[in-house]
């Protein structure tokens, strides 16, 4: 981030000046290009669109898609929705807090390969339990499967 | 470009005709289950190997024929028997395979396709009366369903609008535009009986005609699609696998109640409906029939799609405009309903998809043909998300009244793995549990309500025996906390000390009088929180205390959990030495040979093997056990 040049955003904030409602899609788009959301990234969106800092902060927060920390290459999201939860997503949550050495407050591995996220609920619970990576999904999950699944992702370039 | 009636006739007669030159369509689902399971790559193979095929096939298969046919291979939307994926359907024969993977592909072409002869392990084969299914409407899980809301899903190409056209597709928008007024809209609806599908199951025609009602320059409509409960994904469904459905209901909505610009509201999870969302609207607008004057009505609609940013309470409306105006999706109070001051305090009116997809043809058929169909005071039909520990998972749809049996046993195939049933989560984090004296009960709007539950979203998950209801209650009262937006002071103190305690129990920590303390806690947070959230939040409990009440005494005053479940209550027991009298009861006693020990001498129970049954504690003469 320290030598993002945050005129980069210009163009698009551009696209939304003026009209109502877009703080929300210039943050996604935002976080987008840089991969989070910076606190100087904020404010430099809060004053292109002359919106107080603390609205742009407030809405940064309130929305757990926003990430006001850089995220690893492989953004792991094991869901714990309830069908989900009750086919034993929590192990498949243990396995892989043990397996990358994170925890429920550290999220992200410290060389930016991995985060772990959970999320309540990715659409897809017939195949419980599910977990994504980077939007791939991968259905009926076990406690077994996941040394391959993330083995597999070493040798690939998605 | 489509401007007029007669352009749209002719496009619609060309698009019925090249469905027609098809000839024997081969749908591959291409909804998220499936396509997780190597669906496209079934698809990629197919569609290679068709192209080398001879046309036109002529076969005959399961008494049906074909003669002279062309074979197409497409992409459809969700079939809903997630379960069996990839599935394969095959039209006009009916005939649907399931599991099917890339190695089953030749064998489908040379035997199937060129000699009409089963691939007979790609047959549906029912564990429950060990029959062979070949044809869709047969199979068990589909025998009882009525599908309407989900008419197109799986039956047609989401991503291709003639194939929307050819399949009756906008005939219902073309219908109002120029045979009825708004207010004629507004009362089919009415008489239809149709009910909110998005939780509330409020009448759909009455809230379109209190927006038509109100007086202002501009109106909006905006279509709920945020299905934030876990254990839900009807809405996912139809966006991904009937996107034009949607936007032919939300353009008579429109119509009907005198908005000109829309709103698709979409959660961040759904990247594929928001693509296929997106197509759909943007092939409207090419072929005209959305945008300025549409048909030559003087009916003028803009509708966009708006994608959420990842909040459960934005599902409720007043959060979810507050949403779509760029703020933190916060409830506020109403009155003022959203029909008079809503988005940028506009008149606006807001349903849900599902809700949506069911107007075109309650258009196109007639409110009478709706209102036969379901219950008296519940018309239609619902879909619902079967999930959890049953052996058929996937999407349904049922004429409203079907018992929950019916769902559990027969389209559900009974519990996973054989075990007993003992409960069903209905309609999300914020419904109610229903147990087995609730079996015969009708699924519809009044008969949940009245034992405490609700239709909600339609999210129906199944759990088995060896769930444990505290930690249920306790996982979702975790899910609503947390999903609370922190305004209003019960619903975030509130169910914060509900958690504490719930938190407690499982650990092990209950004390006596906890339940009473959750109860006339649920009870206050109900009547006192500001949005719908808050005022659901402890349902799972109450039904759970109510149903239930039993195993959160084994959690509080004998610190046992009885599905042991919860780790710290299911910790193994222990022989205490200085009482052990070394009698060999509890040895004996033991049905995983977890203790050791010789007569006489001091047994011990190893944590390792121990299942925490209390066996031996029962049958230790001295009371060594505990
Ligand atoms: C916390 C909360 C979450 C909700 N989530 C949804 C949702 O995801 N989808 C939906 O259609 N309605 C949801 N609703 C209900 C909406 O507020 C609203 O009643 C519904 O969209 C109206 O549409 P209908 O009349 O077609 O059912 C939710 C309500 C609350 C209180
Ligand atoms: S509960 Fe996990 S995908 Fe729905």
């Amino acid at each position: 981030m320290e030598n993002y040049d945050l005129q980069k955003l210009d163009p698009i904030i551009e696209n939304y000046r003026g009209k109502a409602g877009s703080l929300i899609p210039v943050l996604h788009k935002v976080q987008t290009e840089i991969g989070y959301l910076p606190i100087e990234a904020q404010k430099y969106v809060a004053d292109s669109l002359q919106l107080p800092y603390s609205k742009v902060f407030g809405v940064a927060t309130f929305y757990t898609q926003f990430s006001l920390e850089p995220k690893g290459e492989y953004v792991i999201h094991v869901c714990d929705g309830t069908a989900c939860h009750v086919r034993g997503s929590t192990d498949i949550l243990k396995e892989l807090r043990e397996q990358l050495e994170l925890t429920e407050e550290k999220i992200t591995t410290d060389d930016l390969q991995f985060t772990l996220e959970t999320v309540s609920c990715l659409g897809a619970c017939g195949l419980a339990p599910v977990m994504t990576i980077n939007d791939k999904v991968y259905g009926g999950m076990t406690p077994e499967k996941i040394k391959n699944v993330l083995a597999e992702l070493d040798g690939s370039d998605q | 470009m489509i401007k007029n009636k007669a352009d749209l006739r002719q496009v619609v007669k060309d698009a019925e005709a090249s469905v027609q030159s098809e000839g024997l369509r081969i749908m591959i689902c291409a909804g998220t289950g499936c396509v997780s399971n190597g669906s496209l790559d079934v698809y990629a193979e197919l569609l290679d190997q068709v192209s080398k095929l001879d046309l036109p096939i002529s076969i005959e298969l399961e008494g049906e024929k074909i003669s002279d046919s062309n074979v197409t291979v497409k992409k459809s939307g969700c079939h809903g028997f997630c379960e069996k994926g990839p599935l394969v359907k095959f039209e006009p024969l009916g005939l649907l395979y399931t599991g099917v993977k890339v190695d089953d592909v030749q064998e489908i072409v040379e035997d199937t396709l060129q000699v009409g002869k089963l691939v007979n392990r790609l047959v549906y084969h029912s564990p429950t009366d060990q029959k062979e299914y070949p044809k869709e409407k047969d199979i068990p899980f589909y025998k009882t369903q009525q599908r309407i809301a989900l008419a197109n899903c799986g039956n047609i190409d989401p991503e291709d609008i003639d194939d929307y056209l050819g399949h009756g597709g906008y005939q219902s928008l073309e219908k109002v535009l120029f045979e009825m007024d708004a207010a004629q809209v507004c009362q089919e609806i009415t008489d239809s009986g149709l009910r909110g599908r998005g939780g509330a199951g409020f009448p759909t025609g009455r809230k379109w005609e209190f927006a038509r009602m109100a007086d202002a320059d501009q109106k909006y409509i905006i279509v709920n699609g945020d299905e934030g409960d876990p254990g839900a994904f009807m809405d996912r469904s139809v966006m991904e696998g009937d996107p034009h459905r949607v936007i032919e209901g939300v353009m008579i909505g429109a119509y009907a109640t005198g908005a000109s610009k829309g709103y698709i509201y979409v959660r961040a999870e759904y990247p594929l409906a928001v693509k296929r969302l997106q197509k759909a609207i943007a092939d409207a607008e090419k072929a005209g029939l959305l945008g300025e004057n549409i048909l030559g009505s003087g009916f003028d609609f803009d509708l966009q799609v708006k994608e959420g940013a990842g909040a459960f309470v934005c599902g409720e409306e007043t959060a979810l405009i507050a949403s779509i105006e760029g703020d933190r999706g916060m409830p506020r109070p109403k009155p003022p309903f959203p029909a008079q001051s809503g988005l940028w305090g506009k008149p606006t009116n807001i349903n849900n998809v599902e809700t949506l997809a069911n107007i075109p043809i309650i258009i196109e058929k007639g409110s009478e043909w709706f209102n036969m169909i379901g219950q008296p005071n519940s018309t239609g039909t619902k879909t619902f998300a079967i999930t959890g520990d049953i052996a058929n998972t996937g999407l349904i749809e049922i004429p409203m009244g079907v018992t929950l049996r019916e769902v559990i046993y027969e389209i559900g195939g009974g519990i996973k793995d054989g075990k007993e049933f003992k409960a069903v989560q209905m309609g999300g984090p914020s419904g109610g549990t229903l147990t087995s004296e609730h079996l015969d009960l009708k699924l519809d709007f009044d008969s949940l309500q009245e034992v405490g539950a609700m239709v909600g979203s339609g999210g129906m998950v199944v759990m088995d025996e060896d769930t444990c209801m505290v930690e249920v209650a306790r996982f979702f009262l975790s899910f609503t906390q947390q999903e609370s937006c922190g305004k209003c002071t019960p619903c975030r103190v509130g169910t914060r000390r509900m958690l504490d305690i719930l938190e407690r129990i499982t650990a092990g920590e209950g004390q006596p009088g906890d339940v009473e303390k959750l109860t006339h806690l649920g009870e206050q947070i109900k009547k006192t929180s500001l949005c719908a959230l808050g005022k659901t939040a402890p349902n799972p409990v109450l039904t759970t205390t109510q149903y239930f009440r039993d195993e959160y005494e084994a959690h509080i005053e004998d610190k046992k959990c009885p599905a042991r479940q919860c780790e710290d209550l299911a910790t193994s027991y222990k022989i205490d030495p200085e009482i052990c009298i070394g009698c060999g009861l509890c040895k004996k006693e033991c049905p995983v040979a977890a203790i050791t020990g010789e007569i006489k001498q001091k047994h011990e129970i190893d944590p390792e093997i121990c299942i925490a049954c209390g066996a031996c504690e029962k049958v230790c003469p001295v009371d060594a056990i505990s």
